[in-house]
């Protein structure tokens, strides 16, 4: 049943809560009961001065029994109903149920926001109690301490005749247990304040991504060879987990190769002679061309090269590196949008792939591409290789590659959760944004 | 004289209590506060039961708990096992390192002489 005929259930769903009898709201509208109780069952439409009469009487804007449920609702229940895809909610009636029963509607949505969080914060809490080896000391020797508290303080509570220096000595205990704890728990408050201060429980990956944020994805120390990955990494207050400083540890490693293979003033030289050309970037320095897109993207800035975004994948499609750009967002959870060049690079391992793409925005934005897979760690017979693909992106500001190739733009998203496009053949899941938006 | 029980504990206010309550009630109670050497804590002092930490300076609890069942003079000592993990993953890595009984910080006096004594009694 569409929104708009349901106004007659609304209109019956507010007189029940304002307690209002069927023929109490018929005289004060100047309707016989049997017409409103027509209306209230969705068979006579109603318009003008009768609903401004109607909704003025059952105190609500005429507006909210006409459109009902708000579209964050809609929404908000569509996303709920793909957290549990099994139980097979009535999608096709979801504009009903929120119309007929905005109260359990809301409550529902509500619901499913809150189990959200709270997975969320246990999920962080759980990473940073694994990761966290400061975290995980300070609160055994908290639990520790409450221990002896607790065992001393039953000894005098409940040993009917203790000798004097035991008592004494057991008071001093408890004593000297009670100042550690306070210090301990005042100490843990300060750390967990102090690490959640930019960024309330934040997990590896959070941190990780904020440091690279942090320092504009460029590292010129590490270019200038004036610091090493551990300085850089150990040096840093924001990195307060192990599992965040591992990540960051592989990542500038990686950084720091790929500065050995193409070194800043060069790379500069390079970009001032020749432009962006990621090819002949990797041609130039003889280096795979995976390092000289990395290479483009950390130097964007400097070089003058305009907005670069970059993402690489390994051969499970994870996502370990992010650099989005504004109008290219990167999903932070779950797996992103299967049409990305980036995934069909993995498919074709050493094949460089230029793609113009479309984001599925209100504002359809495009985007050159260019992905490409190689091997990474060395190679050796017996082993499987590991594979990593990488892709460069950033707005096309002029379609003359495009043109040049003849393509026509790829459609893609972010992830199917937060995309609308309908008919899509890669959808792996329902999208939690209504339709048309 | 009691049955001996050993206590391998770096908290020294809590091997205070566990002493003088488990002497009350009629043991015989060694106390040793670190990982190191408290394999050769178990071989000198002998006991008929051990109460064992599992985060001890030098060695963890389990490690300790590892070798000493690899003995066979220590195949069936009654050991209890005191941690401030009360996951499952924790009580399955016990169980697997040889525990007779698991008790996760906080306990009470009286957990632990329940605990005492029936395995003293097993």
């Amino acid at each position: 049943m569409a929104r708009d005929t349901l106004t007659g259930t609304r209109i019956r769903e507010r007189r029940t809560a304002l307690r209002l009898k069927q023929a109490e709201l018929a005289e004060a509208a100047g309707i016989s009961a049997s017409y409103l109780n027509l209306i209230e069952h969705n068979r006579r439409r109603i318009g003008g001065k009768l609903l401004l009469s109607i909704a003025r009487i059952l105190e609500v804007e005429p507006s909210a029994l006409v459109e009902g449920a708000e579209v964050a609702l809609i929404a908000a229940l569509r996303e709920a109903a793909a957290a549990r895809p099994d139980l097979k909610a009535e999608l096709d009636r979801i504009d009903e149920f929120a119309g007929r029963f905005p109260g359990w509607a809301a409550l529902l949505a509500d619901s499913r926001k809150r189990i959200d969080a709270l997975e969320r914060t246990v999920e962080t809490l759980t990473d940073r109690l694994t990761h966290d080896p400061h975290l995980a000391a300070s609160l055994h020797d908290m639990l520790s301490t409450v221990t002896s508290i607790r065992s001393t303080a039953g000894i005098l509570a409940e040993t009917g005749e203790i000798e004097p220096e035991w008592r004494d000595r057991f008071h001093r205990n408890i004593n000297e247990d009670a100042r550690r704890l306070a210090e301990s728990s005042t100490a843990l408050v300060r750390y967990l304040d102090s690490a959640d201060s930019e960024a309330n429980l934040t997990s590896p990956q959070e941190e990780v991504e904020a440091f690279l944020e942090e320092n504009a994805y460029h590292f010129p120390v590490l270019e200038e060879g004036s610091r090493t990955v551990d300085e850089i990494v150990d040096g840093s207050a924001s990195l307060t987990m192990a599992a965040s400083r591992d990540a960051m540890r592989r990542y500038l490693s990686r950084y720091a190769r790929d500065v050995t293979r193409i070194p800043p003033a060069p790379l500069r030289d390079f970009v001032a002679a020749q432009g962006f050309d990621p090819a002949a970037l990797a041609q130039a320095f003889d280096a795979p061309l995976g390092s000289a897109l990395h290479r483009l993207a950390t130097l964007q800035a400097e070089a003058g090269l305009g907005p670069l975004g970059l993402v690489i994948c390994d051969a499970s499609g994870t996502l370990l590196f992010r650099k989005p750009l504004d109008e290219f967002p990167l999903p932070r959870f779950g797996a992103a949008c299967a049409l990305w060049p980036l995934f069909t690079a993995l498919t074709r391992p050493a094949q460089p792939i230029y793609r113009l793409v479309e984001q599925s925005a209100r504002e359809a934005r495009r985007f050159e591409t260019f992905s490409v897979a190689e091997p990474t760690g060395g190679m050796r017979f017996g082993d499987v290789a590991r594979i990593e693909a990488v892709m460069l992106f950033r707005p096309s500001f002029d379609s003359q590659r495009a043109g040049q190739t003849g393509q026509a733009p790829v459609p893609i998203g972010v992830s199917c959760r937060i995309c609308a496009r309908t008919g899509c053949s890669a959808r792996r899941e329902p999208s939690v944004l209504a339709e048309g938006l | 004289m009691g049955k001996r029980v050993l206590v391998i504990e770096d908290e020294p206010n809590i091997i205070e209590a566990i002493k003088f309550f488990l002497s009350r009630d009629g043991w015989e109670v060694f106390t040793h506060s670190n990982g190191h050497d408290a394999l050769e804590a178990v071989d000198r002092r002998a006991p008929d039961l051990l109460i064992l930490d599992v985060m001890l300076p030098g060695r963890s609890g389990y490690e300790i708990l590892r070798e000493l069942r690899a003995q066979e003079r220590w195949a069936k000592l009654p050991v209890l096992i005191l941690t401030a993990r009360g996951q499952t993953k924790d009580r399955e890595m016990a169980a697997a390192a040889g525990a007779s009984r698991f008790m996760t910080k906080p306990f009470s006096n009286t957990d632990i002489l329940e605990a005492v004594r029936e395995l003293a009694e097993a």
